[in-house]
């Protein structure tokens, strides 16, 4: 399970990663792998506002559906067009060709207090692990 | 204090293997069970294309023996096993006083006074226990489910691949068809049944034969295609063959009529059976609901529980629904109003706006009527 180390997470299994003013999202490997396939994502409009801890979209997989949470505050500039042709690419690289979305951070590219580092993630999904 | 941990999980005497494997494992009805070991999505795909391989022992199996078990067979379930030749097999349900459902079941004559009985999961204790009751003295009823590991071995390639390991005629092994047979050194019995769509067997073992049997078939199966297949491709491959799935389709709510299965109670046998009087009632009503197949006009999902629209008025609710690999579309199964059915049938709606749709999470999703199955393999 892949947690890098340079992005911010969310309770809900979204990651950030900040450059500049801008923040880009996606869905960690952790849920990717709980999820299956995914089939489908439905991602915040560009020019949309979106509030951080709010659900934004939605994340389909072959046998369930979850709401897509904004881990932070900002105006939607870019969804990733790649996925919406292909949600296969959220599962073969969630941190990378699978980003979701895009979005301007307000201010001085501040971000919402309650985000996990790394370390915070990563014990987060361990606690989270089913007991066999 | 409520006790926090989960129920204890019972294992098959595979799930050491699907743990080696790396298999996602999930609770399903008591049992630790594979649910993909990949993409379920690639574990579809081999089954329609090559093959997959299934660990299949969480089912009940539940023997009813002695003289008397045709007939308290015959009493007991909607079908008629005593009109079962040695060897056949034959898909039936068990229902209750007032026509509903209990379970559908799997039923293999293995001798003129020896069956055996495949039930779900869920339902084999309620199965076992109605058996006994209606039985009596006339037959004894016996759970087995714990001295069977179940494998299934599904696709095209399957003959290909078993036939490296047997001796046995696989060509005189008719679909619906059982008999002992030695595989990969092992006494097991074989039948050619299974719940995808595809041919295929499924290999009754003895637990401690079942580790062995897998790995001979992997082996075997290695240059053919093979992958271990999940309970996440069993479900969408039985959804493309439009096979009902108890607790989705079927239920103590649900007649054997209601699904479309009325062919499997037989009202013409002899003697009285449990249900008889309300399912003669329900044969000859006018059907009020119908079970029918959806394909979605959009990527998102109609799911379990999913409001039917027709003109924008609720007329059904979706029972299962997933993203079909095979048609590349979401497919869906649904009890309508049977008028909403025949008037959607009338329309064709196909290039129509639809006036079918599915509620999902709040917006009418359009969907067309399609006849089931969703998918038929080739001959």
């Amino acid at each position: 399970m892949t947690v890098p180390d340079e992005l911010y997470y969310t309770r809900e299994h979204e990651w950030v990663a900040v450059d500049g003013p801008t923040a880009s999202v996606g869905i960690t490997d952790h849920a990717q792998q709980a999820l299956g396939d995914v089939v489908y994502v439905s991602a915040p409009a560009p020019g949309s506002k979106v509030t951080a801890g709010e659900p934004c979209g939605e994340v389909e997989s072959t046998k369930s559906v979850s709401d897509l949470f904004a881990p932070v505050d900002g105006e939607v500039t870019q969804v990733n067009p790649e996925v919406e042709e292909n949600p296969g690419l959220v599962n073969a690289d969630p941190y990378g060709a699978g980003w979701l979305f895009r979005v301007a951070l307000p201010g001085e590219g501040e971000l919402p207090s309650g985000l996990l580092s790394a370390a915070e993630y990563s014990e987060l999904i361990a606690s989270e692990e089913p007991a066999e | 204090m409520t006790d926090p941990r989960p129920p204890q999980l019972r294992r098959t005497p595979l799930t050491g293997v699907h743990e080696r494997l790396g298999a996602t494992l999930t609770g399903f009805a008591g049992w630790l069970m594979p649910l993909r070991y990949g993409s379920e999505t690639a574990e579809h795909n081999a089954v329609r294309t090559a093959a997959g391989l299934f660990d299949l022992s969480h089912m009940g199996e539940i023997t009813v023996t002695g003289p008397g078990a045709a007939a308290a067979l015959d009493y007991a379930l909607v079908g008629e096993p005593s009109a079962l030749a040695p060897g056949r097999a034959r898909y039936t349900m068990i229902c209750a006083e007032d026509g509903g459902i209990l379970d559908d079941l799997i039923v293999y004559r293995l001798a003129g006074d020896e069956f055996l009985i495949v039930a779900n999961a869920a339902n084999t204790g309620v199965v076992f226990g109605a058996l006994t009751e209606r039985a009596g003295t006339t037959a004894q009823v016996t759970d087995r489910t714990a001295d069977y590991a179940l494998i299934a071995l599904q696709g095209p390639n399957a003959t290909a691949i078993l036939t490296q390991l047997t001796d046995a005629d696989l060509a005189a092994v008719r679909y619906y068809a059982s008999y002992p047979a030695t595989v990969a050194g092992r006494e097991i019995l074989l039948a050619r049944t299974g719940y995808t769509g595809e041919d295929g067997f499924e290999l009754f073992t003895r637990p401690q034969d079942a580790e062995p049997v897998w790995e001979a078939l992997m082996a075997a199966g290695a240059a053919h295609g093979l992958v271990p297949a999940g309970l996440a491709a069993r479900d969408t491959l039985r959804l493309e063959a439009g096979m009902p799935l108890y607790g989705n389709e079927l239920g103590p709510d649900v007649t054997p009529f209601d699904a479309g299965l009325g062919r499997v109670v037989k009202l013409g046998k002899p003697g009285d059976f449990v249900g008889r009087a309300a399912l003669e009632r329900r044969a000859k009503a006018e059907p009020q609901r119908e079970l029918v197949g959806l394909a979605s006009r959009s990527r998102r999902v109609p799911r379990h529980g999913y409001t039917v629209l027709w003109d924008g008025t609720a007329c059904g609710k979706v029972t299962s629904g997933a993203p079909s690999p095979t048609l590349g579309r979401p497919i869906a199964m649904a009890y309508v109003a049977a008028k909403v059915a025949a008037k959607a049938r009338e329309a064709g709606q196909d290039g129509e706006p639809a006036r079918l749709a599915v509620d999902i999470r709040g917006s009418a999703v359009p969907a067309d009527l399609v006849s089931l199955p969703f998918y038929r393999r080739r001959a």
